[in-house]
């Protein structure tokens, strides 16, 4: 067996350790694999030009940013932390947990939400951000990154461990489809409540998770309040 | 319908590309961007990608997108610092508008859901039909100049900067992966090591093999199909596993890969970009603990509970 395609791999872990710009490694690494897997370098371009002009739905959420932006600018995060101050006892955490649940919950009923353009950017961030300085007054650029991939993480977790659970998803009637294919008996109703156990876990997973995150912040900003 | 909604997405690809391209004009005009000629050509290529993409050859599409990576491999791509933030003036408006403030962000999240319920075949265009129904409800409640609204396409646009087409670049690598064949010599070197007759190193090799298979092409329901072909069946399903219990945990256990690929530009690049982080991985290194914990979990139950 030929292993030489496995190259582009290769380049992208190099170009990972490296740090050397991402868009650049990426072309880089298609370009190659295509070439040493015996494509010529017009097909090889045509491909990525196919891929990309195929796949111009991926970054469709740019006509999102206008409406996000105008919001912005007329007081979206201010009023975001405002309501965040009104609750009492709700951390980063509490909060994030919360939106995992509803996110799980969401996905059991068929509910497709938005993800991350349409539910992380313009809403959950900002109230996660607004109840770490509901707690801590100010907080430095070190959390303020860690907030924002912590909701991402919860928008994914969500979003992945619990859209099986549904019997009419995609992911439940590819597994039933293929297993009937290699002549396996799994009916796709049957697939979503198994799925369901794996949804739970992750629940379980991302609150000790979110608990484990609050106690950091804690320790963080409890430390710097001992030393004054 | 269906032809509607195909027309439906081009337009809105069109727009897109307006969008992209009118960020390109302003990166030329903008004094505060040292590498403003970069940026707006980098723009510039990628409207044309987005607005003429369905009837430019595809060596020609191919080549301008080459043309973005040797702007970016040779930093021309630069930010603008033309915009300043007017929190005095965003923190009146709140007190102004109250939680009317999130009525656009609501009918773009509900208009969503609604308009994917009601009318099935539009799934592909719900993203742009409420980014264009909300954008119209906060024009109405705003008011904002003509003015206000361009300087914030822009500085949105700016600000997701070149991150914001990863994730399209990454699905088209994932093509050329696939003509290449890459997958099959993956599934081929993981049952190449694995023997027959072992429950648990088969489960092992399985939920392993879901994972490091969707890590390479970002995409969980190729690798269930090529994976599930060449080490499910042998090794696990054919030893007498649950095929019900099987075949649910071992799509979630791609998933764990999911959690650890920039390949699955769309969850893990994607909000890098959108909430502006600095670390370009950070979204990833926060989720590699829950997914190696998760990928333990699915061994563990698929040995016991699918036996």
């Amino acid at each position: 067996m030929d292993y030489l395609p496995l190259i582009g791999i290769v380049i992208i872990v190099i170009g990972f350790i490296l740090k050397i710009d991402t868009i650049a490694v990426v072309i880089i690494a298609g370009l190659i694999t295509g070439l040493v897997s015996g494509l010529s370098l017009t097909e090889v371009l045509a491909l990525l030009g196919q891929g990309f002009t195929e796949n111009r739905l991926v970054t469709l959420f740019v006509l999102t940013l206008t409406m996000i932006g105008l919001s912005e600018r007329y007081g979206l995060k201010e009023q975001a932390v405002y309501l965040i101050n009104k609750i009492k006892g709700l951390t980063v955490g509490r909060f994030l947990s919360l939106y995992l649940l509803i996110r799980e919950a969401a996905g059991l009923f068929s509910l497709r939400l938005g993800g991350h353009p349409q539910f992380v950017r313009p809403l959950i961030e900002p109230m996660a951000q607004a109840s770490a300085v509901a707690n801590f007054d100010d907080t430095d650029e070190e959390t303020k990154e860690r907030i924002k991939a912590q909701a991402s993480v919860m928008e994914n977790m969500g979003n992945f461990y619990a859209q099986n659970t549904f019997v009419g998803s995609s992911g439940t009637l590819l597994i039933a489809g293929t297993l009937k294919s290699l002549g396996y008996d799994a009916p796709a109703a049957k697939i979503a409540v198994a799925s369901l156990v794996i949804a739970v876990i992750s629940l379980l997973m991302g609150i000790v998770y979110n608990i484990w995150f609050d106690r950091q912040l804690n320790k963080k900003y409890k430390k710097a309040g001992d030393d004054q | 319908m269906e032809t509607f909604f195909n027309y439906l997405l081009e337009f809105f690809f069109i727009v897109a590309g307006v969008q992209f391209s009118y960020a390109g004009y302003r990166a030329l005009k903008d004094k505060t961007n040292q590498k403003n000629m970069g940026t707006a050509i980098f723009w510039i290529i990628l409207g044309i990608l987005f607005i003429f993409g369905k009837w430019l050859p595809s060596v020609l599409s191919g080549l301008l997108v080459v043309g973005l990576g040797v702007i970016t491999l040779f930093k021309q791509f630069g930010n603008s610092e033309e915009y300043i933030e007017d929190v005095k003036k965003a923190e009146k408006s709140a007190q102004k508008y109250r939680n009317t403030v999130f009525t656009p962000v609501i009918v773009m999240a509900l208009s969503a859901i609604v308009i994917s319920f009601l009318i099935p075949e539009s799934s592909t265009t719900v993203i742009g039909i409420g980014a264009l129904l909300s954008l119209l409800v906060a024009l109405i409640i705003f008011r904002p100049s003509t003015e206000e609204v361009l300087d914030e396409t822009n500085r949105m646009v700016q600000q997701v900067g070149t991150t914001s087409i990863l994730p399209q670049l990454l699905a088209a690598l994932g093509l050329i992966f696939v003509e290449a064949g890459v997958g099959d010599i993956v599934a081929e070197l993981i049952s190449g090591v694995v023997p027959q007759g072992n429950v648990f190193l088969g489960v092992t090799a399985y939920v392993i093999g879901m994972m490091l298979f969707t890590m390479i092409m970002g995409n969980a329901f190729a690798a269930f199909t090529v994976i599930t072909a060449g080490i499910g069946v042998p090794f696990v399903l054919a030893q007498g596993g649950n095929p019900v219990i099987v075949g649910a945990l071992a799509m979630t256990a791609g998933y764990c890969g999911t959690l650890l690929t920039p390949m699955a530009g769309n969850f893990n690049v994607l909000p890098v970009a959108l909430l502006e982080m600095e670390d370009e991985y950070g979204v990833i290194k926060a989720q590699i603990p829950i997914a190696l914990i998760m990928a333990v979990i699915h061994i563990l139950l698929m040995y016991f509970w699918a036996f």
